[in-house]
């Protein structure tokens, strides 16, 4: 067993890991964070996103050891201080950019990086940074409407195919 | 996964010594090897993370010549921009994901047939730098996921010579984002180089007949009638031997016709 230390959400957090344990293992079952969710295992879904160092990453394909000093955001610190959902949380819920709810950390997560590089991107640019996030349910049009809103561009024109 | 220890040395000497163990296995980025772990294909006794190694991640550019840390991600060379062609192929490897954690020396490392980076390295004429020595691509890449790297032989850096003209043309496997085909040409002083990833049993390789064809013309129309043999190509279920042939052929020349 190692032990890690690293920045999640702005805490400082300590455990220890067996080499073999990954970054996600550690999220969810150590820590109880259970909001990064393990869709695939296979690094093909990434509903595991989160931010390592700033750079969205699968969680389930990086070892916990990996991550020691490093500073990490997951779905759980993305709400406002107040507990309200941030903008693209709260954009996803005004244009039903989640049915069953299972990829959306995941989602949100690459959204947030993405506008953090890009913060008006088109519509293509969306759809091409969501390459790694699959979801089974929406077809991605109202993901893909919901990131465009919380860039704060007018997706009056995107229609809900 | 089988159960391993973990270590993260901080220098290459300390991760060259770490590796002297002969069932310890180095981890660059981990997009392929943790997925190989999982599936419990691999059973190294200590994984060497090189992902702590300052010196190996970097990219620098002196007299024509661009090096590129072996410890760099794709995300910085598609961010770096020197090399356009070489920027632009790493911007489309795999997801942004990927490509926050994939390293080049992993990808050349690992030489998965069906890799972008081997096209890329091979193509430029690049030169694979170890901790022990430097390696012509030619020399390098041996067969699939077969290198001239010795037993716990590091990457730590690949220098690009930069070509008047490059470009890289992937057809993309949609399921897993690598190349069914990729072409990668290269204009330089000294001819043409055209490096084919995707398409073989024996991995990355030149097309030395397109090569000549467009040393003496560089143009699309210079590939006119040239075919490639369909023998001893990658057969599955995503396209025949002879579907990866005819796409052989229609990269390089869009490849050729999109160099700048």
């Amino acid at each position: 067993m190692t032990k890690v230390t690293m920045t999640i959400n702005g805490k400082s957090v300590s455990g220890e890991v067996e080499g073999r344990t990954l970054l996600s293992s550690f999220l969810r079952e150590d820590l109880h964070l259970t909001g990064t969710h393990i869709g695939c295992d296979t690094s093909q879904c990434g509903a595991c996103v989160v931010h390592v160092d700033g750079k969205p990453v699968k969680s389930c394909t990086m070892f916990a050891a990996e991550a020691d000093g490093a500073d990490v955001a997951t779905i759980e610190g993305q709400a406002n201080a107040d507990g309200s959902l941030n903008v693209i949380q709260a954009a996803f819920q005004e244009h039903h950019g989640l049915q069953c709810g299972f990829c959306t950390p995941g989602m949100v997560m690459s959204a947030a990086a993405l506008l953090k590089d890009n913060p008006k991107p088109s519509e293509a640019e969306v759809r091409e940074y969501l390459e790694g996030n699959i979801c089974r349910c929406t077809g991605y049009h109202n993901i893909v409407k919901a990131i465009m809103a919380a860039s704060g561009q007018d997706v009056s024109a995107i229609a809900a195919e | 996964m089988y159960a391993f220890d973990i270590e993260r040395p901080a220098t290459v000497a300390e991760a060259v010594a770490a590796l002297s163990n002969e069932d310890a296995q180095a981890l660059g980025g981990g997009q392929t090897l943790i997925p190989t772990l999982k599936q419990r294909l691999a059973s190294p006794e200590k994984l060497v993370s090189l992902t702590g190694v300052a010196e190996m991640k970097g990219i620098s550019s002196a007299g024509g010549i661009l090096t590129v840390g072996g410890g760099t991600t794709h995300d910085d060379v598609a961010a770096d921009g020197s090399y356009k062609a070489l920027s632009e192929l790493a911007a489309n490897i795999g997801d942004p994901a990927v490509r926050s954690r994939g390293t080049i020396g992993g990808s050349i490392a690992n030489n998965d047939p069906s890799a972008c980076y081997p096209a890329a390295a091979l193509g430029s004429g690049a030169t694979i730098v170890t901790n022990e020595r430097e390696i012509a691509a030619d020399d390098y890449f041996v067969g699939m996921f077969e290198t001239a790297l010795g037993e716990g032989e590091i990457i730590t850096a690949v220098k690009f010579p930069i070509p008047e003209k490059a470009n890289y043309q992937k057809f993309v496997q949609p399921a897993s984002r690598f190349a069914l085909v990729g072409v990668f040409v290269a204009k330089t002083a000294d001819g043409v180089r055209v490096a084919v990833t995707g398409a073989s049993n024996e991995g990355v390789h030149r097309w030395s007949a397109a090569e000549e064809a467009l040393s003496k013309d560089f143009s699309a129309g210079a590939l006119d009638g040239l075919t490639v043999s369909a023998d001893d190509l990658i057969a599955d279920l995503h396209g025949s031997a002879e579907y990866r042939a005819h796409l052989v052929s229609v990269m390089t020349k869009r490849a050729v016709a999109a160099a700048s």
